[in-house]
């Protein structure tokens, strides 16, 4: 069987699948933010995938270059937080942020 | 040979992908992530996105992951976190993740998808880049404002407060 559109498919849907049970089960602010890396390079798989078998030309490859620059704006903010968080708390279990709970 | 190289590549992006999801030491998960992003790198490739490939080499590999281990080694005392299962136990989330994971592969099975014969693979820098400047050009200077922002903001919320 030759690799078509759906083997590749498949593998961004077990990237993603991964990276939602990380960002469910993690308490750790880092291991959350790895979750959300994973699911956004699956949605690149994605964009890539359907941009060379549907013949859509380079928005595909435009959009994922996007995602990709956006991917790198939130891990720096993400991580500066988290950073900030580690300062105030002394931990980053994402539970131990509760501060504002009524 | 083809098929082969692609199941490698293919197993070696889930298999890193696995790593982050249940290695219970974060300094493990961002090895795994790194395996899953150079494994996400190599599908990039076979998909015939060879400028896509080499972004994400240099923006999540070198730039990314990198960070991401700053953060962790900065943090201490992380080393030995405990996934714990209070929130959402691990027993929950992995039925949502299968019962999600089982309706998205039928819908990718069921699905018409329109797919068009494989042209040659060419060089893509020159089409991205004219798309870049024409078509995508509002959003390309969209996303210089967001990165300086973004570092303006990272800047900010982590040097040390500036006591009186």
């Amino acid at each position: 069987m030759s690799i078509g559109l759906h083997h590749f498919l498949f593998v961004s849907l077990l990237v993603f699948l991964c990276g939602l049970f990380t960002v469910l089960t993690r308490r750790n602010a880092i291991g959350v933010l790895m979750g959300v890396e994973l699911i956004l390079n699956s949605a690149n798989i994605n964009y890539i995938a359907f941009s060379r078998y549907g013949g859509g030309g380079y928005d595909g490859q435009v959009f994922s270059v996007f995602v990709i620059m956006l991917a790198a704006a939130e891990a720096a903010i993400g991580l500066a937080i988290v950073l900030g968080i580690y300062r105030q708390f002394e931990t980053i279990d994402v539970e131990a942020t509760d501060t504002l709970r009524g | 040979m083809y098929a082969a190289l692609f199941y490698f590549i293919a197993g070696l992006t889930v298999i890193g992908a696995l790593g982050v999801a249940l290695s219970t030491n974060v300094v493990y998960s961002a090895m795994s992530l790194l395996a899953a992003l150079v494994g996400a790198s190599g599908l990039y490739v076979f998909l015939a996105a060879d400028f896509v490939a080499v972004v994400q080499i240099l923006v999540y590999v070198g730039g990314i992951l990198i960070l991401t281990l700053f953060a962790i080694l900065l943090t201490h005392q992380i080393a030995e976190i405990q996934v714990s299962n209070r929130s959402v136990g691990r027993l929950p989330a992995l039925g949502l993740v299968v019962l999600l994971g089982l309706a998205m592969g039928a819908a990718i099975l069921r699905a018409p998808w329109h797919v068009e014969p494989l042209a040659a693979a060419t060089p893509t820098t020159y089409g991205i880049g004219d798309s870049f400047l024409n078509q995508y050009l509002l959003p390309f200077e969209l996303a210089s404002v967001v990165l300086l922002t973004a570092l303006v903001g990272a800047i900010v919320l982590s040097r040390k407060e500036l006591r009186e």
